[in-house]
């Protein structure tokens, strides 16, 4: 079996299955996107913060995106502030 | 709208938040110059937003779609914010608050605009997929049992709806947002019932011993 074959039943596995450990909601989650991206941003441990909400990031693509573009635009403002 | 004086509840706002807060809720001009200073603020998240998505689910938009679509998702996070602002806890920066409504509104009406004329279909015996792969020879024996195991699990486990709902959020890639838009319900509910199927199966798989890793930690699409 290759590595690819190996990853892609990892994924599959994983997208069935999703996190092993408790998660917040997809509502909870939204709620508190904005403080968890900025505890993060602080080098903070954002997990101890929010617990679950790392959980539900691995487990919910949606969310998981949502986070990341908001990395990425608070990212995008510190590179051009005067934007 | 009255006159507030906010008070966050969280950790206590900054003084750029407090001062967004204070004209958002002013009277007369002050409010409007800083619903106009919001709603830019969020249409350039917005554009950030669709242009991200766009790329990322290869959807293929003229420019005037993404304007629209951008301008649409300010739009209606401007309604979300100025709604929402009471609940505005002070957790974070008022911009970074502001801004998730925006890239949600973005998001969501994208991955719609790249399902826009395609078909869902819910089927609930999508599974029976899996029993072919994990008698495929590119499997090693230890994956193949788990994922006989897993379809098994699904076979027996769940309902037809948590089936179908499974089915399209994994192994079809529908996006949580269209699904539940062609279902009429959210995407909390959707999810909620993945969470339901998923500790279901991940119960069956328990009692039969099987431990899946690490490695297959892991969401939808």
């Amino acid at each position: 079996m290759s590595s690819r074959d190996s990853k892609r039943s990892a994924d599959l596995l994983g997208r069935l299955l999703g996190p092993a450990e408790p998660e917040v909601s997809c509502d909870e989650c939204f709620e508190q996107l904005d403080r968890y991206v900025e505890i993060e941003r602080d080098g903070r441990d954002a997990e101890a913060a929010i617990p679950g909400m790392r959980a539900h990031l691995e487990g919910c693509p949606a969310c998981h995106e949502d986070h990341d573009s908001l990395v990425a635009l608070l990212a995008s403002d510190a590179a051009s502030p005067e934007s | 709208m009255p006159e507030t004086s906010f008070s966050p509840a969280g950790r206590g706002a900054d003084g750029e938040s407090l001062e967004w807060l204070a004209a958002l809720s002013a009277a007369g001009h002050r409010r409007e110059d800083a619903i106009e200073r919001l709603h830019a603020l969020l249409l350039r998240a917005a554009r950030f937003e669709v242009a991200r998505r766009r790329r990322a689910v290869g959807v293929a938009l003229d420019p005037g779609e993404v304007d629209d679509l951008a301008t649409q998702a300010a739009d209606d996070a401007l309604m979300a914010v100025m709604r929402k602002l009471p609940t505005f806890r002070g957790d974070s920066r008022f911009t970074t608050w502001a801004y998730k409504f925006a890239l949600l509104e973005a998001a969501v009406k994208v991955r719609r605009r790249a399902w826009q004329g395609r078909e869902v279909a819910l089927e609930d015996d999508g599974w029976a997929r899996l029993a072919d792969r994990a008698a495929s020879p590119h499997e090693d024996a230890q994956t193949a049992e788990l994922l006989g195991a897993v379809g098994r699990a699904i076979a027996e486990a769940l309902t037809p709806h948590q089936r179908a709902v499974l089915t399209a959020l994994t192994l079809d890639d529908v996006p949580i947002d269209v699904l539940a838009e062609r279902l009429a319900t959210t995407r909390g509910a959707l999810y909620k019932t993945l969470h339901d199927a998923r500790r279901k199966l991940r119960a069956r798989l328990a009692e039969e011993g099987l431990e899946p890793g690490r490695a297959t930690a892991g969401g939808t699409r």
